[in-house]
């Protein structure tokens, strides 16, 4: 492990707000924009979920959604790879962008949009299949069958999602047996084997231990070099430590949105700083 | 007090625990009694019991000798021993009643023969009498006098035993070898003029003129199979000839001497010569007989293979048919039709149709798959044959997919409870990688499903291996001439009508000519088909449990 990272991780770990300040400022202008959301609104029948958000998600940066339960972020998360159209009575307006373009549009196949815009569930949720077969599972659905790109593709995904030298000996044992911190990570790795443009983590650590968390966490800072990183949480400090821009909601509305150091330590809105020092939520 | 400690009885929850335990008790009970029932008595049957001598003596009339097995005993009241003309001594209310079997049906009229208590003189178990099992006329009891050969005496008194064996070996052999050119070589024959009839009425149907070279053709291979046929008879005939070589002498309890050809003999033994080894031995060898052997004498001795067979083959051929029906119909309504009242008034349907009664599945069995389906393929595809029906006939295929039918909606019900459990956040998963929604149900939910389809299959198993009556129309027989497998192409014949266990004993117990005699196969059969059963769930189980092990930790 090299020393600047353990040191990074070091200063993560013992989280003060006040202090929170490394590297440049963040600010959203200097940003490529991966993907862009309008004056969107979602329903459930006749209930609105949503009411006229609007944010961009910086490219390969870490973007947390915080709130309190019910407020919207997992919904909003959902739209980005459109697992909101498995409900039926999801209604939506408004524009998504990813890229530049409309992810609604209808000739936009769905099955593409979700090889682009990868997602790990708040529970880990591997097929009972082999580590290997999970993991090349992705890569299986796209037509690759041939044994020494699987493996390769395997051995990668698996270390970018730091598993690999605790699973490269039962690669073929099932997925059931580890625990639940390693079937996280493991799917992480089988999300990242198809290499996707993004990744969206709904609550990746609220299922598991302290430890677990950690190592999730660290796995994400690694992850956004390469990936777009959308991480919904229920833990503020968790946020605080791995994402460059966070935005708070409120009863399915966009309270604020910003950098995380600024939001964390001066939020302009009087309910971001109520939420963020504990007073509801 | 007592009332209050009554309440508190009763709340402690006591009361429902011995409700419950004695309920599960209770038909433990039952099924342990019904099982124990049908194996004492169907196993009972293959022991080489020890044959009596018994001297007997009716009021009045002379004494004579019995030879038999004891098969029962009864206690029957002196009224109604009164009313079979039997009068007991004063002050005795009842006398004792054996049932023996005393074989020799040809000669006595019955094998079975009820004696009085009270009349029978002394009982002996002489060592030299043997029981004959004979291919006609079922067991004969007596005293081996003579071996014979073209009726000239080779051997008798105690060489006639030994002699007796060694003939015995050679004529058992020639009689497999003669059922072997009957059935094996002269049923290729029968096939090969029956395809050239066809071919002939083919040719017919097409407008071929009469004396075209086809004909000529046919008609030389005609004469080719008829030589091999002539040859055949000459062989079979030669055969014959040599297996009526030998005869026994044999002397009956009333003292008469008859002859008895070795052709007609399946197996001699002494009885009460036999140690318990020997009687092991022997009993092994009987029930393996009755396992494996084919029915003669209208099903009430012999074996019941071809109904083995029969049963197993119908039961698989139905599973193959409804697993894949069942599983497409349930995936449908489960995971593509929009859930709404048209697809719960479609399951309620499904989910009553479990309840109709078998034997109408049998009549629409008879009237849509024979008549309709059957009727048209024969029109399509087997013109030449007719009016000789091919597929419009009741036959295995029509009683396996009648089967389907009516077992179909269980595992619909049960590969739906299947989907059901499968976890939305494995279906969320796979979608999220990108895979369609068939690609999602293909790969994960459907294999996941697996163990839940094999239930829904085992379940269809249990019912249809013990159906019987809609199998009455479509296709079962008292006594199907062929197997459905064999080595005539195309190998499997789901055309031909087939044996079948449940059908087997309604037959032997009540429909045939001999009931005494069949009651023990009746439970020996009934025996059997429950042991088919449980070995069909058991390999059905054992692949599901394998298939569970792999998605354990899901389903929690």
């Amino acid at each position: 492990m090299n020393a600047n990272r353990q040191q990074t991780m070091t200063a993560a770990r013992t989280i003060d707000i006040e202090s929170m300040g490394r590297g440049p400022k963040l600010n959203m202008a200097n940003e490529t924009v991966c993907l862009q959301v309008k004056d969107f609104n979602l329903f459930y029948g006749q209930q609105q979920a949503l009411h006229n958000i609007n944010m961009s998600i910086a490219k390969n940066r870490v973007t947390a959604f915080i709130g309190p339960s019910g407020c919207g972020k997992s919904t909003l998360l959902r739209c980005f790879n459109r697992m909101n159209d498995l409900i039926d009575s999801v209604n939506i307006q408004g524009e998504m962008l990813l890229d530049g373009k409309e992810l609604n549009a209808p000739s936009v196949n769905v099955a593409d949009l979700r090889r682009q815009v990868g997602m790990v569930f708040q529970k880990p949720n591997p097929f009972p299949k082999s580590i290997y077969e999970n993991v090349a599972y992705g890569l299986r659905l796209q037509g690759v069958n041939d044994r020494a790109t699987l493996d390769k593709v395997v051995e990668k995904s698996l270390k970018g999602a730091a598993l690999w030298d605790e699973v490269k000996d039962r690669l073929h044992e099932s997925a059931m047996g580890m625990s639940g911190g390693q079937q996280q990570r493991l799917v992480i790795a089988r999300a990242i084997a198809i290499e996707p443009e993004v990744l969206l983590l709904d609550e990746p650590a609220s299922a598991l231990d302290p430890l677990s968390t950690l190592k999730i966490e660290e796995l994400i800072y690694e992850l956004k070099h390469k990936y777009t990183i959308v991480i919904v949480t229920h833990n503020m400090q968790q946020a605080a430590r791995v994402s460059d821009y966070t935005a708070f909601m409120y009863m399915g509305e966009l309270i604020e949105f910003g950098a995380t150091d600024e939001l964390f330590t001066n939020p302009s809105k009087k309910q971001t700083e109520d939420y963020i020092t504990g007073r509801y939520g | 007090m007592t009332n209050k400690s009554f309440s508190s009885w009763y709340k402690s929850g006591s009361p429902w625990v011995w409700l419950n335990a004695g309920a599960v008790s209770i038909s433990l009970v039952m099924v342990v009694g019904l099982l124990l029932l049908i194996a004492v008595r169907g196993l009972s049957h293959f022991w080489p019991a020890d044959v009596m001598a018994l001297s007997y003596q009716e009021p009045g009339g002379e004494a004579i000798t019995l030879i038999g097995e004891a098969i029962d005993t009864e206690e029957v009241s002196a009224l109604r021993l009164k009313s079979t003309g039997v009068d007991l001594p004063e002050g005795q209310a009842s006398a004792q009643r054996h049932l023996l079997k005393v074989g020799n049906r040809d000669y006595f009229g019955l094998d079975f023969r009820w004696v009085n208590g009270p009349w029978m003189g002394e009982i002996s178990y002489p060592t030299d009498i043997v029981a004959i099992e004979r291919r006609e006329w079922g067991n004969f009891y007596g005293y081996l006098t003579q071996v014979k050969q073209q009726h000239e005496v080779v051997a008798d008194g105690d060489n006639a035993w030994q002699e007796l064996q060694t003939r015995l070996i050679r004529s058992n052999d020639l009689v497999a070898q003669a059922k072997k050119i009957e059935k094996k070589d002269i049923g290729e024959i029968n096939h090969g003029l029956e395809q050239l009839r066809l071919e002939q009425r083919r040719l017919q149907l097409a407008g071929v003129p009469e004396g075209a070279i086809q004909y000529q053709e046919i008609e030389q291979e005609r004469k080719q199979w008829d030589v091999r046929y002539s040859d055949l008879q000459q062989k079979l005939f030669d055969l014959n000839t040599a297996l009526n070589r030998d005869q026994i002498m044999v002397r009956m309890s009333d003292g008469r001497e008859v002859e008895i050809p070795l052709a007609k003999i399946v197996e001699v033994i002494k009885p009460n010569a036999m140690s318990v080894w020997d009687k092991l031995g022997f009993y092994g060898h009987a029930v393996w007989k009755f396992v494996s052997g084919e029915p003669r004498e209208a099903n009430t001795e012999g074996g019941i293979f071809p109904a083995i067979f029969g049963t197993v083959m119908m039961v698989m051929i139905m599973a193959v048919l409804v697993t894949p029906f069942g599983v497409i119909a349930a995936v449908y309504l489960k995971e593509y039709a929009t859930q709404g009242p048209i697809i719960r008034l479609i399951r309620i349907a499904v989910n009553n149709l479990a309840g109709v009664p078998s034997i109408v599945y049998g009549v629409f069995g008879l009237g849509f798959f024979v008549y309709f389906i059957g009727g048209n393929i024969d029109d399509l595809f087997f013109s030449a044959k007719l009016p000789a029906p091919t597929f419009g006939t009741p036959g295995l295929m029509w009683a396996s997919l009648t089967l389907a039918i009516l077992t179909v909606p269980v595992v619909i019900v049960a590969t739906e409870e299947g989907l059901s459990r499968i976890p939305r956040a494995i279906r969320e998963g796979s979608l999220a990688l990108g895979a369609t929604k068939a690609e999602t149900l293909w790969r994960t939910v459907l294999p996941m499903a697996a163990p839940a389809m094999m239930t829904g299959l085992i379940l269809a198993v249990a019912r249809a291996a013990g159906e019987v009556a809609p199998l009455m129309m479509v296709g079962v027989v008292k006594l199907a001439p062929a197997l459905a497998v064999d080595t005539i192409a195309p190998y499997l014949h789901l055309d031909r009508q087939f044996m079948h266990l449940g059908f087997h004993i309604y037959d032997v117990g009540f429909q045939s000519p001999n009931v005494e005699a069949a009651r023990p196969l009746v439970y020996a059969t009934a025996l059997l088909l429950v042991l088919i059963i449980i070995v069909l769930n058991l390999a059905a189980i054992s692949i599901r449990n394998r298939l569970r092990e792999n998605f354990k930790a899901s389903e929690s």
